[in-house]
């Protein structure tokens, strides 16, 4: 059978942040979606295809919004998308439950001149909380076709694409309602619009009546456009500023007023036509928000839903077992770490000892390993944060936190991103800053991006655990306490110093919706996280890849001479041949001692150890030696390296991080018995980790996530920086007083 | 001086009279949410710490910051 070639159309759905939206364009388009974002911002563009009877449709998601003035990144994308890329239909999605603040959006699309279907969403919930919608008359008063739709069930979906194809391929035109405002502005749009309409520039192509309101309500962005496309752009500015001015006067109030009061009329005005309210008594949503958004009791819930949602996240991710694999049964981060530290090692335990190998096995697969170790934490980070955000929480979040929050120029959902990572020992900063995606306002995202670092990750507390036990036995509890708190007091002052230094401006207007709680929808959430956790690793994992082969060159060369070694070895080797039982393990010890100073050795003598003695200066105003440094440096591409790279500094061979905490580790005693360490010097390089550069990861998430490399290599200096002033004077006031050392 | 959103106490059904002077983007943010001269709003609850407010409006559920809810003159 030979296929007609189909026509391709441009569909874009738009809709109110809360209106069901994605769940549309996920029943729509199924799995075939492909994320992107808009050109120069960091709004994440969807589209997807679907193949309809007799066309191919593109569907595109636009972000929510409630409006489209220029309140936010979101509403340019969408109005932008709706003038400039002239999609053929526009499906404007509609709660069917609160209908009068959805329509406000739909007679704005309807002005645009779209080609408009109301897609009536979540119906099933407006029936059931009494509210019965004369589809209808509805078509009949917006002049647009109406569909019934309940997109998580997939109800709908083909009387929509019918809807559509008949617009598209039978001619049918739709007659959307364009409301009117009143006789005195009505006349100002019209005479304006008629001038528009008449410029030869913008006349054919931009819709002249939807220009004409912007103009009276004082959109700089429209004038802005006017300016620089318009034929005759001052005249045309000119008339519009006289015809405001006017309605100004003679009303008293601005013309922006008038027309979101006339939008909100005709709104209003529909739903008294087809809508009748059978008596709701109170909904289950107020009787849970009189309960979770209590005064007294609303900071106690947010803390048992964050404090579950994160323990869930680390249990399922790591702390259970439930995978069946090779060797018994293991947790998602297990099997990842089974591939990357058994498999692929033994793998490429074959090929020739060497400069290649030692590439491949430390600088490769150790950097990817680290990379893919994340994986299963940010997918279930997702999917808990999409329950969270799904089912209409995350509102109550940030109306519970706000006021504490904003004290320090953040807002009352980065909360969840500080807990995410770290704010509870043992989170992870990457799924931290991907955390930010639910924020909406672009500075206070950005703020919370830079200042989720200083918590303490579980990373970093291998480091603090080992240091504790050298030189804080017996105040393990309190120690811990305390370092969660400073991490806490950081992130929040330096929150407070970015908003007031670097990041400034007005915090951007927070008048924000509490939608209705409702179950939220497994495939939806499934999908995100899915999609997210994807975007996460083919970034990280190429930026990860290359830095962590340049750190590794950096350890791994120039190669020292090991003739002296190898001479050394051979002698050892040839007296254990002849040597008495007892005498052979003595003289193997000294075999092993022999390796590990030739490992101490290797790394002073490459170019991370010139470059930790070419800091030591510095690094020295803080207590700490070549060896930190290098440790540190290594830190940068994961911090589980700090305290293997200190254990080889210290030339006590491989160590491994999990040892150290029982306490009577090599490393923990060498610290403890080395003379120049003491419990200052300790505290100083925990500040330092606390606070400086990011993991590798974390930078490759900001960058992402920020969609500048500025702010992530801003997020390296700052913070180094910090951790250099705070370590450098705890060392100098404590050594000056004489605390701890 | 005229009395606004933040003298209204949790449970007070009042009536918007305009929105204040000034406040630039944010006049268009409340306009585009439905706070519109003339509607009736309902003070649900403040938040733990007095601020923000939540409000029903139009049938939703609104929080609405101190700083914002200056800019909305009720009704006495």
């Amino acid at each position: 059978m030979t296929e007609e070639p189909q026509a391709t159309f441009t569909v874009a759905v738009a809709g109110n942040p809360n209106a069901g939206k994605t769940t549309l364009f996920n029943m729509l388009t199924g799995a075939n979606q492909t994320v992107g974002n808009y050109p120069g911002v960091t709004v994440e563009k969807k589209t997807g295809v679907v193949t309809g009877e007799r066309c191919r449709l593109e569907i595109v998601d636009l972000p929510g919004t409630y409006s489209l003035t220029a309140y936010s990144q979101e509403e340019v994308v969408a109005r932008d998308f709706i003038i400039d890329d002239r999609p053929d239909v526009v499906i404007s999605v509609v709660d069917a439950s609160n209908l009068e603040r959805n329509l406000y959006l739909t007679l704005q699309l309807a002005e645009m001149g779209a080609q408009l279907v109301v897609a009536l969403n979540m119906h099933d919930i407006a029936e059931q909380r009494g509210i019965h919608i004369d589809t209808a008359e509805l078509s009949r008063l917006l002049g647009v076709p109406v569909v019934i739709t309940v997109g998580n069930r997939g109800q709908g979906k083909r009387e929509l694409l019918s809807v559509l194809e008949n617009l598209l391929l039978d001619g049918a035109k739709t007659k959307p309602m364009n409301p009117t405002y009143g006789p005195e502005l009505e006349s100002a749009v019209r005479e304006l619009a008629a001038a528009l309409q008449e410029d030869q520039a913008v006349g054919e192509r931009l819709p002249s009546r939807w220009l004409a309101v912007k103009l009276l309500e004082h959109d700089e962005r429209s004038r802005d456009r006017v300016l620089r496309e318009a034929a005759a752009p001052t005249g045309i500015l000119a008339l519009a500023h006289r015809l405001a001015d006017q309605v100004r006067k003679r009303q008293n109030e601005d013309p922006a007023v008038f027309v979101a009061e006339h939008r909100y009329g005709h709104a209003a005005g529909v739903v008294r036509d087809c809508v009748t309210v059978h008596d709701q008594g109170r909904t289950l949503t107020d009787a849970i928000d009189t309960i979770v958004c209590h005064r007294g009791l609303g900071f106690f819930f947010v803390a048992l839903i964050v404090f579950a949602s994160f323990k869930i996240t680390f249990f399922l991710a790591d702390g259970l077992t439930w995978i069946p694999w090779i060797g018994g049964w293991r947790s998602p981060v297990g099997v990842s770490a089974w591939i990357f530290d058994d498999w692929l090692p033994t793998l490429v335990s074959g090929m020739a000892e060497g400069p290649l190998k030692s590439m491949v096995l430390d600088g490769a697969i150790a950097g990817v390993g680290g990379v893919m170790g994340f994986v299963p934490l940010i997918f279930v980070m997702f999917l808990m944060l999409g329950v969270i955000e799904d089912s209409g929480y995350i509102a109550r979040i940030a109306f519970v936190l706000d006021r504490v929050l904003r004290a320090f120029g953040l807002q009352g959902k980065s909360i969840l991103a500080m807990i995410v990572s770290g704010g509870i020992a043992g989170g992870c900063a990457v799924p931290g800053v991907m955390a930010t995606r639910t924020l909406r306002e672009e500075k206070d995202r950005l703020v919370t991006m830079l200042v989720v670092p200083f918590m303490n990750c579980g990373a970093k507390m291998p480091v603090f655990a080992v240091l504790i036990a050298a030189f804080f036995r017996g105040y393990r509890g309190e120690m811990l306490w305390f370092l969660a708190a400073l991490s806490w007091v950081f992130a929040l002052l330096a929150a407070l110093i970015l908003r007031r230094f670097v990041i400034r401006g007005e915090q951007t207007p927070f008048v924000m919706e509490l939608p209705p709680y409702h179950v939220p929808t497994l495939r939806n959430v499934l999908m995100v996280s899915m999609e997210r956790s994807w975007m996460y690793l083919k970034k990280a994992g190429t930026v990860i890849l290359a830095v962590s082969i340049v750190l590794w060159a950096l350890m791994f060369f120039p190669r020292q001479d090991t003739v002296e070694f190898e001479r050394q070895r051979t002698e050892l080797k040839t007296s254990m041949e002849a040597a008495v039982p007892g005498k052979a393990q003595s003289i193997e010890r000294e075999l092993h001692a022999l390796d590990d100073q030739q490992q101490q050795n290797q790394i002073e003598h490459s170019f991370a150890g010139r470059f930790g003695r070419s800091l030591e200066p510095i690094s020295q105003l803080a207590g700490l030696g070549w060896r930190e440094n290098i440790a540190l440096l290594g830190g940068f591409a994961a911090k589980e390296v700090i305290i293997s790279t200190m254990g080889m500094a210290y030339s006590l061979g491989k160590v491994e991080a999990e040892e150290q905490v029982a306490g009577d580790m090599p490393l923990v005693m060498a610290l403890r018995q080395d003379r120049k360490w003491n419990p200052l010097r300790a505290f100083a390089l925990i500040v330092f980790v606390m606070l400086y550069a990011p993991c590798l990861v974390t930078v490759a998430a900001i960058w992402r996530e920020s969609g500048s490399w500025k702010w992530a290599a801003f997020s390296v200096v700052y913070s180094t920086t910090i951790a250099l002033v705070v370590s450098v004077m705890v060392y100098q006031v404590g050594s000056a007083l004489g605390i701890g050392c | 001086m005229a009395r606004t959103l933040t003298d209204a106490k949790p449970g007070d059904r009042v009536r918007i009279r305009r929105l204040l002077p000034g406040g630039g983007p944010i006049r268009q943010r409340l306009l585009d949410m439905g706070i519109t001269r003339g509607c009736e709003l309902l003070v649900e609850r403040k938040a733990p710490l007095g601020d923000p407010v939540e409000v029903a409006v139009k049938g939703c559920h609104l929080a609405i910051r101190k700083t914002e809810a200056a800019f909305i003159e009720i009704d006495e």
